[in-house]
């Protein structure tokens, strides 16, 4: 087996990489809406989604079957060439993306063959992202003209005027932390960020020196949420004056498909805002044997919440809940005693410190979503090159000058 | 053959195919649509070549921020399907013969100027090199473009907005 995986990396080692891959992500995707519809409802004192299956844990299940059997209907006089590639092309290019993001630092071994743990590690990581990024607008632009009716034409015009306007600061806020890693590879700007200030404050370049790319952040992550076309930014598809915007004409698993788009759009930005700004998968305590103890908190979590879900589900209202939520507390113990073996502690690492980062993302999202009220469309377009243009060529001239005044 | 040159191929082809769909197509977006695909198309091109930087640039800046600029201008001005004319008696006879020979003429000096071509060199061209180039050798006329750039945009800014009654 060995010899032949040596002989075929990419059969071998990309191909099972890139199904498990697409796997998790796809189940993130629908667990992603179950997390949004469950966070926004807390927000609005309501319970969410509570019927289908336990803590309405079964409900993307539902929702993916409906989906599935609705009629799908193509609108009279549609561009039907154009109507079918819009929502395929959304998708296709929203999960490819996920393909650079780096998940972690060691190395995996599959048949003998070293493989990071990413699809690939490419030099222009960054720059790869940013041209899959381009790309998005054409899903939407095309679903708006090519549907043949009003409401989604305004949307289309609407989203792709404020996608390539959002493009350029997105494009100028990361410019500050390519000037301080001097990298397009993302492996390489999460190793440039190790290290800490007086041994206990992270590098990270949120707070890293010569200059904290705060304002960066900020930039980066105001216009990744309007180039994702979500509240308060949703202005391609504002329910109260378009609609449904864009897709208002897409039915069945075509709109799902926009839908999935969107979610996975969320999931790459949390995984960049993670890598350029808040270290990647680098733990936030130092690696000295006084914290030590640190290695041990993705054990502790994972058994805390599984205790917690079993100490739930034996309370739960019907029977279903009071066999399934038990045997998912449990599977967490399980795993949270798995990751205190030796071995695995060290391997489990990084991949828990992106994951926790990146909800933390998700969870801002949808906190956004839940209390901010949606812009005009001329105070988003004023915002964007009025404010946000500027301050991120202030934020590349004041690194760069920062930069060329240590490195003297 | 090898596994580059397959894909070499397939693209040139995927990209002449774009070409030629972007001329025959007769609505714009169509075209417009057939033009992105050639652009993708040699932006992978360059990847192949190993330049990695430009092939970025090419999608980003021809792929993503020009033509959606583009496909906005169609859709703002709901542009239809374009009218086909038979040709007139001055295309048929004088235009279809000198295009096929200008076509013809074309592919003679380019066939000829590409025979003895020194292959491309393989090693990936990083970035760094090409910005010190563009910023140490290169950056009067870099500066330079970038300067004529700034003068379209601002002419095109005043022929663009509206006489002031007052």
């Amino acid at each position: 087996m060995n010899e032949f995986a040596a002989q075929h990396p990419l059969l071998v080692v990309a191909l099972p990489k890139i199904v498990v891959l697409l796997f998790i992500t796809l189940t993130a995707l629908a667990y992603l809406t179950w997390f949004e519809r469950k966070v926004v409802a807390h927000i609005q004192s309501r319970w969410g989604p509570y019927r289908v299956g336990p803590h309405g844990l079964l409900q993307p299940l539902a929702d993916g079957v409906k989906f599935l059997f609705k009629e799908d209907v193509t609108p009279a006089g549609a561009d039907k060439f154009a109507y079918f590639l819009a929502p395929f092309l959304a998708l296709s290019l929203a999960i490819t993306s996920i393909a650079v993001i780096p998940f972690g630092p060691k190395e995996l071994t599959i048949f003998g063959q070293k493989t990071p743990l990413a699809i690939t590690n490419l030099n222009i990581g960054l720059l790869v992202l940013f041209s899959i990024t381009a790309l998005g607008v054409y899903g939407v632009a095309l679903a708006g003209w090519s549907s043949n009716s009003k409401y989604p034409l305004l949307g289309g015009l609407r989203s792709s005027a404020q996608m390539v306007s959002y493009e350029l600061t997105l494009t100028m806020s990361v410019v500050g932390v390519i000037l301080m890693a001097g990298t397009f590879n993302l492996s390489e700007i999460v190793n440039s960020q190790q290290g800490f200030h007086w041994g206990f404050v992270p590098r990270w370049n949120l707070i890293g020196s010569p200059m904290p790319q705060i304002l960066g952040f900020l930039l980066f992550f105001t216009s990744a949420v309007a180039e994702t076309n979500r509240a308060p930014f949703d202005l391609a598809e504002a329910e109260s004056e378009l609609v449904a915007g864009f897709h208002t004409e897409y039915a069945s698993f075509k709109f799902a498909m926009f839908f999935m788009a969107e979610y996975a759009s969320m999931i790459t930005v949390s995984c960049l805002a993670t890598i350029l700004f808040f270290g990647g998968w680098l733990s936030p305590f130092p690696q000295t044997p006084f914290w030590a103890w640190t290695h041990y908190i993705p054990t502790a979590a994972f058994v805390i919440a599984g205790l917690a879900l079993i100490a739930n589900g034996v309370r739960y209202i019907t029977m279903f809940g009071r066999l399934v939520l038990p045997v998912i507390g449990l599977a967490l113990t399980g795993l949270g005693v798995l990751f205190a073996v030796p071995g695995v502690t060290d391997f489990v690492q990084g991949p828990f410190w992106f994951l926790l980062k990146i909800l933390v993302f998700l969870f801002v999202y949808v906190w956004v979503r839940g209390t901010l009220p949606r812009f005009r469309y001329d105070q988003l377009m004023g915002f964007g090159w009025k404010l946000l243009l500027p301050l991120a060529i202030l934020n590349v001239v004041i690194t760069s000058l920062a930069i060329v005044v240590t490195q003297r | 053959m090898t596994a580059q040159m397959a894909v070499f191929l397939v693209l040139a082809a995927v990209a002449v195919a774009g070409a030629v769909s972007l001329i025959l197509q007769r609505h714009p977006i169509h075209s417009a649509l057939s033009l992105i695909t050639v652009m993708v198309a040699l932006a992978c091109l360059y990847l192949l070549q190993g330049a990695e930087f430009v092939a970025a640039v090419q999608i980003i800046v021809y792929g993503g921020a020009i033509m959606v600029l583009f496909i906005f201008v169609i859709m703002l001005l709901n542009a239809g399907e374009e009218e086909r004319t038979n040709l007139s008696t001055m295309a048929r006879y004088l235009g279809v013969p000198l295009g096929i020979v200008f076509t013809i003429e074309v592919a003679y000096w380019v066939g000829r100027a590409t025979l003895h071509l020194a292959p491309a060199p393989a090693e990936v061209v990083s970035t760094r090199d090409l910005s010190s180039l563009l910023f140490r050798e290169y950056v009067l006329p870099f500066e330079l473009t970038s300067f004529l750039i700034l003068i379209a945009l601002l002419g095109a800014l005043v022929l663009a907005r509206r006489e002031e009654t007052e």
